[in-house]
């Protein structure tokens, strides 16, 4: 049997090994499937649903699935799967309190990103404007709640040399906050706050005294669309 | 303190997977976990404070402020307001001076809410410090806080204790177990041992096959053939693991229980059928913490079990080794989804988790584990002692046997009846003297509400699929704000949060709910609320986001008339009220809150 | 044909809006040719004097004088367009949302760092003085908003890209690097 696994997404013929994770299977192929919490090579958290595609006609997260022979036919770019795309973007927006005009991460930011490439001009949801707190006890970093997207990057990927996690999660459902270790942070280095602020996806973790280094029309999203690179890759 | 809490942990087992055992106990030696404890705990485990209060904040029955000496934890689930919660709260609230949520001044008494108990049949209910109390009234408050300030133990409260092992030494406790039709599979005659001497002697090939010709399918609510989980679980290489899902948590379902209660060897001697079909060492029950006062009964069933030679060491001389213990939940509903049972029982948030791998690839400790609800184990016994072809011949084609249904709400006898597949809703109601019914919420609140046009549809799995759930909806009930408004607030206290989707379309439909019943509602709300529902159908990870919609959608779609009165046929109406918004600001800067217009 | 009338304000916002719009350059005189400008700080007109077309606003709603000029904006315009973040999400001025308006006050006039001298504690609180509200409300929450254009401010090319397909009928086609939520 060989290791090579056939598929399409939306028409297009892609080949990827057998257990690789369908959306990394699509980059290398050229095919951009948007993911929030996703990180190659780490375990999957599959928390932000973002990446939601249609596989033989049914609903999973592409970032959680191990491509095999069952995978035949994806859809990825239909209406339909743009318009959840989009509604879960807005949803995060108003879940949170993203002000972008005054956010380090603007323009660097997947989140709002994502915005942009679904031309979101208005959330469909109402705003929740809940308060929430900015944890700056760290010496070396704010945690910055009100933007937090809960993908779990910091938690699975942000330890110390005993393996003991820096970021945890506080509370259930709605009342669902990210928190950061007192003690742990008060001796965090520079490059592992280096390292947690550049895997935040969105503006929650910005390591102190540094902030817009980037100048308007030089950052990450400022003139192409997030997905660019992996779309023009092939 | 310290001392205290070090031999908790010690006691234990000093490893981050035993977090739940240490956290429940300190809190029940200290009524919270304290901060203190909480970073003794971090270091003996060699693990981030952080993480120990991710797992400490997760459950409703950890705290970080101490509950009262007596910690009354009322059930505000949709049935308790049926039957009148709504005066015990406020009787409560009068007689312990304090509001919910509050603790008294000097401590004695705290007041919560929380959701359904398991004794749906005998409401209102109420846990007082792990000791449950049913059928409450005004009258039974007033005695109950009384008894409270004289300092009586809690114990010493149960006015009379219940039927069957309700009144068994180590349980004493007032619950009915309220049976009303024993069937032949679960309620029918049980001689303890047999089945599992017969099973130690079969191949576990052989028994896994038996489960499979009697095409028993999962009662916990799903329906997953179970000798095909068997069978799958038994292909794996390995340590193995058996998991029996004592979690009972879908509002409105209290069969499991009755089991727990009058059938616990039959449980067990289920799990350990299965633990020699899969070739499993161990087996743990998941117990709700909802149902701890059955705790020390069920340990000690297990002990009698140990001693019988049923359990432990070279079982009934055939050379199998097993044994069983149980995990204690502490409150959270998710936790019965079976990928988040595990991680609560590895000392994690009940976060479910991704899949695949599922359970029987990769479940506790990354072991391949089958997990079964309680009834379905109780049926696996009957199943090897009488075969599956006895087993398939009743109920329907493809919903073989018997099924326990808790039924509960407007009815005259409610309880636990153990009928075939098969039966229609109407037969239901006949049966449990239910007049004027409005609706039967079938499967709880992540079920189906059925409206008296469809009471012809057979409770089947392939038809209306329930894990036990019925609850009677009479006439005289507000649909949409006493059960759809409960069911969704119920949604948006337990989703674990870990989904976008779920963790904010549940809330964003629980206030769109708010606002029609308020009658501020408009027409495009409602196709907005089933577009959103099925969003979160779509995308949300687990079984809680991909059904916590249904009480919207389906009474959307069955009741729409109920709603179409209550909302304004206009395509905008701007929820803003100004008296509201200006109330605070006025009186911050003493001003009259008068607004020209 | 008569020209098109817009009409324009900035409520809780910084009018940055209005500078973008003024940041069109020499496109502001082919934008007088196009239409004519009735109540707006544009022009100085202070009241509305006929029905208005479009209606432009920047900013969001934080006391009762801004929720009265946005209501008369939806009676005189037919199409309303929320312009900025402002006007879309409250923007900064809503960082105070889900802080209780006494503490922010409190902050504001009696406790916070840059308060001077105010002995007797004296909170603003003269009749003509609007009415603070609870929370600064997006626009859409309080009257039916047609269209809107993100930005902070949105940038003059999307301001002009959008009058002109408004007035002129034509489909609007925005290019990725014009919206912008900074
Ligand atoms: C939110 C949620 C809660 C659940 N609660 C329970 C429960 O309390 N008891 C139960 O047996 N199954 C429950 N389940 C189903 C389990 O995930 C699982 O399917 C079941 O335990 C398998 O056992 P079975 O095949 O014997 O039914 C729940 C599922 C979800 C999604
Ligand atoms: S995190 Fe992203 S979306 Fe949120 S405020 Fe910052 S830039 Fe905007
Ligand atoms: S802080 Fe950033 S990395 Fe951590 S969960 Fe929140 S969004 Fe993800
Ligand atoms: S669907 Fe809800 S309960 Fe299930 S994993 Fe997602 S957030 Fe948690
Ligand atoms: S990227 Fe797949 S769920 Fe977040």
């Amino acid at each position: 049997m060989s290791d090579t696994i056939k598929f399409t997404i939306d028409g297009k013929e892609c080949t990827g090994k057998k257990g690789q994770l369908l959306v990394d299977a699509a980059a290398e192929n050229g095919v951009y499937i948007p993911v929030l919490c996703h990180w190659k090579d780490v375990k999957p958290a599959g928390s932000c649903r973002i990446c939601t595609v249609k596989v033989n006609n049914r609903y999973v997260t592409a970032c959680t699935l191990p491509i095999d022979e069952n995978c035949g036919d994806v859809e990825n770019n239909t209406p339909e799967l743009q318009d959840i795309r989009k509604a879960i973007v807005e949803m995060l927006f108003v879940e949170g309190n993203h002000f972008c005009p005054a956010c380090e991460k603007s323009g660097d930011c997947d989140l709002q990103a994502l915005g942009y490439k679904y031309q979101m001009m208005v959330p469909r949801f109402p705003y929740a404007f809940e308060r929430r707190e900015l944890d700056a006890k760290s010496p070396k970093i704010f945690l910055e709640k009100n933007r937090c997207i809960f993908c779990k990057r910091c938690i699975r990927m942000i330890k110390d040399e005993k393996g003991r996690s820096y970021f945890a999660f506080k509370g259930r459902g709605k009342h669902l906050e990210i928190s950061m270790d007192e003690k742990l942070a008060a001796n965090i280095s520079d490059e592992l706050a280096q390292e947690a602020m550049d895997i935040c996806p969105v503006g929650a973790i910005l390591k102190k005294e540094v902030g817009f280094i980037n100048p308007i029309g030089k950052r990450k999203y400022d003139n192409e669309p997030i997905g660019s690179d992996i779309e023009k890759s092939k | 303190m310290e001392e205290k809490i070090k031999s908790i942990i010690k006691t234990s087992g000093n490893s981050p997977d035993r977090l739940m055992d240490i956290l429940l106990s300190v809190q029940k030696e200290f009524r919270c976990v304290p901060e203190e404890a909480v970073s003794l705990i971090a270091s003996a485990l060699g693990i981030s404070e952080a993480d120990v209060n991710q797992t400490k904040t997760f459950y409703h029955f950890f705290s970080s402020k101490p509950v009262g000496k007596y910690a009354v934890y009322l059930n505000n689930a949709a049935v308790s307001g049926m039957m009148g919660m709504a005066e015990v709260a406020d009787e409560f609230e009068k007689q312990a001076g304090i509001k919910f949520g509050e603790t008294t001044p000097d401590g004695l008494i705290s007041l919560d809410y929380t959701a359904c108990i398991g004794m749906s049949d005998q409401e209102p209910a109420a846990l007082i410090n792990s000791v449950v109390f049913t059928e409450l009234t005004r009258e039974k408050v007033k005695e109950i806080v009384a008894g409270m300030k004289e300092g009586k133990t809690v114990e010493s409260m149960v006015p009379e204790y219940g039927d069957g092992n309700n009144a068994h030494p180590l349980v004493k406790s007032m619950v009915k177990n309220n049976i009303r039709k024993a069937g032949p599979v679960c309620l029918g005659d049980y001689d303890a041992g047999k089945t599992l001497s017969k099973a130690l002697s079969m191949n576990p090939k052989d028994v896994i096959s038996e489960v499979q010709k009697s095409n028993l399918r999962g009662r916990g609510g799903a329906g997953f053939p179970t000798g095909l989980k068997w069978l799958f679980c038994s292909q794996e290489s390995g340590e193995r693991y058996v998991i029996c899902n004592a979690d009972e948590g879908e509002p409105g379902t209290f069969k499991d229980r009755v089991l727990l209660t009058e059938r616990a060897k039959m449980i067990f001697e289920g799990m350990t059928i299965a633990g020699w079909a899969i070739g499993a060492k161990e087996g743990i029950v998941y117990l709700r913490y909802e149902y701890d006062y059955l705790l020390k009964f069920l340990n000690s069933i297990l002990d009698e079990m140990r001693e019988k030679n049923m359990l432990g060491k070279n079982i009934m001389g055939k050379g199998f080794d097993y044994d069983i213990r149980i995990q204690s939940g502490a409150g959270a509903y998710v936790c019965g989804e079976e990928s988040a049972l595990i991680e609560s029982t590895e000392g994690k948030r009940g976060e479910p988790r991704n899949r695949p791998p599922f359970p029987t690839q990769s479940g506790y400790n990354e072991k391949p584990t089958i997990i079964n609800n309680v009834e379905t184990f109780c049926s696996a016994v009957k199943i090897v002692e009488k075969g599956g072809e006895w087993f398939s011949n009743m109920g329907t084609e493809e919903s073989s046997g018997t099924k326990l249904l808790s039924i509960s709400g407007d009815c005259k006898q409610p309880g636990v009846y153990e009928v075939e597949w098969g039966m229609t809703i109407k037969e239901m109601l006949d049966m449990v003297d239910a007049t004027d019914v409005q609706a039967v919420q079938v499967a709880g609140p992540s079920g189906v509400c059925v409206p008296p046009s469809q009471f012809s549809r057979k409770i089947a799995i392939e038809d209306l699929a329930t894990g036990g759930s019925m609850i009677v909806v009479g006439k005289q009930r507000d649909l949409i704000k006493d059960i759809v408004l409960n069911f969704m607030e119920f949604f948006e206290d337990e989703s674990c949060g870990s989904c976008i989707t779920c963790r904010s379309f549940n809330m964003i439909l629980r206030r769109m709910v708010e606002k029609i019943v308020e009658g501020r509602g408009i027409k495009p709300d409602l196709d907005n609320m089933v577009q959103w529902g099925e969003i979160m159908r779509n995308t949300s990870r687990c079984g809680l986001g991909q059904t916590s919609a249904n009480p919207v959608s389906t009474t959307i779609s069955n009741f729409r008339e109920l709603y179409e009165s209550k909302v304004k046929d206009v395509d905008f109406q701007s929820d803003f009220d100004m008296k509201k918004a200006i109330i605070e600001s006025c009186e911050a800067v003493g001003r009259p809150p008068v607004v020209h217009e | 044909m008569s020209k098109p009338i817009i009409a324009t304000a900035s409520l809780a916002g910084c009018f940055g809006c209005h500078m973008s719009l003024l940041d069109i350059d020499d496109r502001i005189l082919k934008l007088i040719e196009l239409v004519e400008f009735n109540k707006s700080p544009i022009d100085d007109i202070k009241t509305f004097t006929k029905q208005c077309d479009i209606g432009l606003i920047e900013g969001g709603c934080c006391n009762t004088e801004n929720i009265e000029v946005l209501k008369e904006f939806r009676k005189h315009c037919k199409i309303l367009i929320s312009v900025g973040e402002c006007a879309i999400m409250g923007g900064l001025p809503a960082m105070r949302n889900g802080i209780p308006v006494k503490e922010c006050l409190d902050e504001a006039y009696l406790d916070g760092p840059t308060v001077g001298e105010n002995k007797e504690k004296i909170m603003p609180n003269d009749e003509e003085l609007p009415i603070i509200t609870d929370k600064v409300y997006p626009l859409h929450e309080i009257v039916k908003v047609d269209y809107y254009l993100p930005g902070c401010p949105p940038s003059a090319d999307l301001l002009w890209e959008a009058l002109v397909a408004l007035v002129t009928g034509k489909e609007l086609e925005i290019p990725y690097e014009l919206i912008k939520f900074d």
